[in-house]
């Protein structure tokens, strides 16, 4: 929570960088594969959670989109949300946030 | 009867579709998780029998037998409960129990079906004939780590709590309930094969919560404590699963968290006698039934290895690549092969244990948990 106010400031700019740097179709769909798999194995293939939370459009409505990129990013300490920063670039991260928050595609 | 009936019909009439008598005792299921399916497959003739539907969402999904290995009960991600016939390929009953659900376990008689749920959380407890629910344990917390002990009691753990309970089901309908502190984080639990020691593999500390249920007025303590020396943990992509299996002679192999290790403990003092570097963090540490190879598979990103150490000497011997995204293994009962969902292959490939050539494969949608009906005789299977 302590980056809010950075990250809410960065937004305009990053939002138009993501934009110009959007996963490939080909990478897309990798993508949607990895969430629905391999995040699936906590929060379920159809998002609906797990050991993890549900992630579906409904349940992340309220979430501010900053502090989801972030978790992705750095994962979440104390809970057993990995930081998946090793294998997804900023890019990516903010596309599957983006897809999750409006319905995430199936596979 | 309706079914003894058109067993009987077909037996008289001899027709070419007569299904022929069968025992179950070399049959199975693979979970098709993406399309909410299981296939019957048939371990003697390395085929797929039949097929089932409508198990709803197995994405994370697991299965225990019935006694007389002819039905399987399947535990599905969306709460789904599903006794599945082997023999006649169909689904026999099913219930929605939950909302959200990681799986169940049998009792010592057979007699009773439970369930460990996620949303809400805790246990019930279904009579196994009939799936009608007998009563509940509700925990407050996520319930990991369900599995059957003697006296037709179970033990669990609670991931958000960090206790292990044991619930007596003598009197299935009125549930008696022991807690027991254990750590932070529980993730899987396990029950020795002689059913005596309860592990609860935990995830926010180094170490492993140990209750002797023989005598667990002791409580449980730890074990393996500080294997992570403090260092700083690499990521858990996925977590690890815990059964008996863990365990070959007189040694358990375990999983080490945010390492990429497996931990080797003795079985009778409790201390860590060794471990031995993987190429991931290990999800599946499975013992051959026999004991003589363990065969550890990966979370992702490294889930296209397999490793196999043998015991004897404490080496790693081989490692294969046996297709993309293995996601469970299961023996054969006296070990000779080794079965191995390849999820991203849609393969399930089937391998000697002894020379680690691959026999044959076989198709499957999104292939994930393989289960014999040779776990209805094992105690936490």
């Amino acid at each position: 929570m302590r980056i809010a106010p950075f990250l809410f400031l960065a937004v305009p700019l990053a939002a138009v960088a993501a934009r110009a740097s959007e996963p490939t179709p080909g990478r897309q769909r990798e993508l949607v594969h990895l969430v629905r798999q391999d995040c699936g194995s906590c929060h379920g293939m159809q998002l609906t959670g797990g050991l993890g939370l549900p992630l579906t459009a409904e349940a992340l409505r309220d979430k501010p989109l900053e502090g989801l990129e972030a978790t992705i990013h750095g994962g979440r300490p104390g809970t057993a949300m990995p930081p998946w920063k090793s294998i997804l670039s900023d890019a990516e991260i903010r596309w599957i946030v983006e897809k999750l928050m409006t319905g995430f595609p199936k596979e | 009867m309706r079914t003894l009936l058109i067993l009987l019909l077909a037996f008289l009439s001899g027709c070419a579709s007569t299904p022929a008598l069968r025992g179950t005792g070399d049959l199975g299921i693979v979970i098709e998780r993406a399309s909410g399916r299981v296939a019957i497959v048939d371990t003697s003739a390395h085929s797929i029998l039949a097929r089932v539907d409508g198990l709803g969402d197995l994405s994370h999904a697991s299965a225990v037998f019935s006694r007389d290995g002819r039905y399987a009960y399947v535990f599905g991600r969306d709460g789904g409960l599903t006794k599945v016939d082997l023999l006649l390929a169909r689904i026999d009953r099913r219930v929605i129990q939950a909302g959200n659900s990681i799986g169940g376990a049998i009792s010592q008689d057979g007699r009773l079906v439970v369930a460990q749920n996620y949303t809400p959380g805790g246990i019930k407890v279904f009579d196994a004939a009939t799936l009608e629910l007998l009563s509940e344990v509700p925990t407050g917390s996520k319930v990991v780590g369900l599995a059957d002990l003697a006296g037709q009691r179970f033990g669990y753990a609670l991931f958000d709590t960090g206790e292990i309970w044991l619930t007596d089901l003598t009197d299935p309908r009125h549930p008696r309930t022991r807690k027991f502190k254990a750590g932070q984080q529980p993730y899987d639990g396990l029950v020795t094969p002689n059913g005596r020691h309860y592990l609860a593999g935990l995830f926010g500390e180094d170490g492993i919560a140990l209750l002797d249920t023989w005598q667990p007025e002791a409580g449980a303590k730890k074990i393996l404590e500080n294997y992570g020396k403090g260092e700083e943990k690499l990521p858990v992509f996925k977590m690890p699963h815990l059964r008996g299996w863990a365990v070959a002679g007189n040694r358990a192999y375990l999983p080490a968290i945010g390492r990429h290790e497996v931990l080797v403990v003795d079985t009778a003092t409790w201390q860590e006698v060794g471990r031995i570097p993987v190429k991931g963090q290990p999800v599946f540490v499975m013992a051959r039934p026999d004991g003589r190879q363990v065969w550890v598979n990966f979370a992702f990103p490294d889930n296209g290895w397999v490793q196999v150490i043998d015991t004897h000497t404490g080496q790693l011997v081989q490692t294969l690549q046996p297709g993309k995204a293995i996601l469970h293994m299961e023996f054969t009962p006296r070990s000779e092969e080794v079965w191995l969902s390849a999820r991203d292959d849609n393969t399930v490939s089937i391998y000697d244990t002894a020379s680690f050539a691959r026999k044959t494969t076989l198709a499957a949608e999104s292939p994930s948990g393989i289960f014999f009906t040779s776990r209805a005789h094992r105690t936490g299977f």
